[in-house]
């Protein structure tokens, strides 16, 4: 399936800003099993995305829990719990 | 209006004139509530020098957005803005204006309050502090999970706050040390 993938704040610092994303899921499509295979890719995301991380995420620009199923074509971040006001 | 009434943007702003811009030539509006943020140039540990704010563009215009639909719906406000500055900011300047118009104070107060606390723990916005030891992205709090709570809205953006439901990808409250790293 393809994603859009993004990341903000500290997650941009280590992974950089994301993009277009070819992903061929072994189970259900959910974030968090996105955010399971992101952490193979490399060192860095298996730090980054780790389980005991606060990653937050939102699914077509609205914060969701990791147990949404993603559709083809979403665009999905993986951010920092957020810290404005 | 609908477009305007959230802005992002590294310019700064005029608190005075955006009130009287939103209450405009109407009648019906018998107060007016505003809450400005500045920022602090000290932490409990540090000196701050500047405070750089990152967002999520477009998620952050569509998530305030539903938050004014929310208060009005809640508290009967009548017109709400939200101006959320981005970029690098020095201590002293102002970083947000939640502004609201209602019939009544006590609908302008909560409709104020409410935003803020909503704001503070759902849009998609980031500090980094710049101190003498270097830079830090600043940690959630719990204390505005708690804020959000009194509205009855749940929130579980900070790490540590509420155990379990809203962690399914088995997160443990641990302290986000590696993040923090200058």
């Amino acid at each position: 399936m393809k994603l859009t993938l993004k990341y903000f704040a500290s997650l941009r610092e280590s992974l950089g800003a994301g993009g277009p994303l070819e992903w061929s899921p072994e189970a259900a499509p959910t974030a968090a099993a996105l955010r399971a295979w992101l952490r193979t890719q490399s060192p860095a995301h298996a730090q980054a995305l780790a389980p005991g991380r606060a990653v937050r995420v939102a699914v077509d620009q609205a914060l969701a829990d990791e147990s949404m199923t993603l559709r083809d074509g979403a665009e999905v971040a993986f951010f920092p719990p957020v810290t404005g006001g | 209006m609908a477009a305007s009434r959230v802005r992002i943007q590294e310019a700064d702003f005029d608190a005075g004139a955006e009130l009287a811009a939103l209450q405009g030539t109407r009648t019906d509006i018998g107060a007016l509530a505003s809450f400005v943020g500045c920022v602090r140039g000290h932490t409990p540990e540090d000196d701050i020098s500047a405070l750089t704010l990152e967002h999520y563009p477009g998620m952050t215009e569509r998530a305030i957005e539903s938050m004014i639909v929310e208060a009005e719906a809640r508290f009967g406000v009548q017109a709400a803005l939200v101006i959320h500055r981005v970029g690098r900011l020095q201590p002293g300047e102002r970083i947000v204006l939640v502004a609201v118009a209602a019939s009544h104070r006590r609908a302008a107060f909560q409709g104020c309050e409410f935003l803020m606390d909503y704001l503070k723990t759902h849009a998609p916005f980031w500090k980094k502090e710049s101190t003498p030891q270097g830079e830090r992205w600043v940690d959630a709090r719990v204390a505005d999970d708690e804020a959000l709570r009194r509205w009855g809205l749940a929130s579980a953006n900070a790490p540590g706050g509420v155990p379990a439901s809203a962690n399914a990808s088995g997160e443990v409250p641990t302290p986000d040390a590696a993040a923090d790293a200058p």
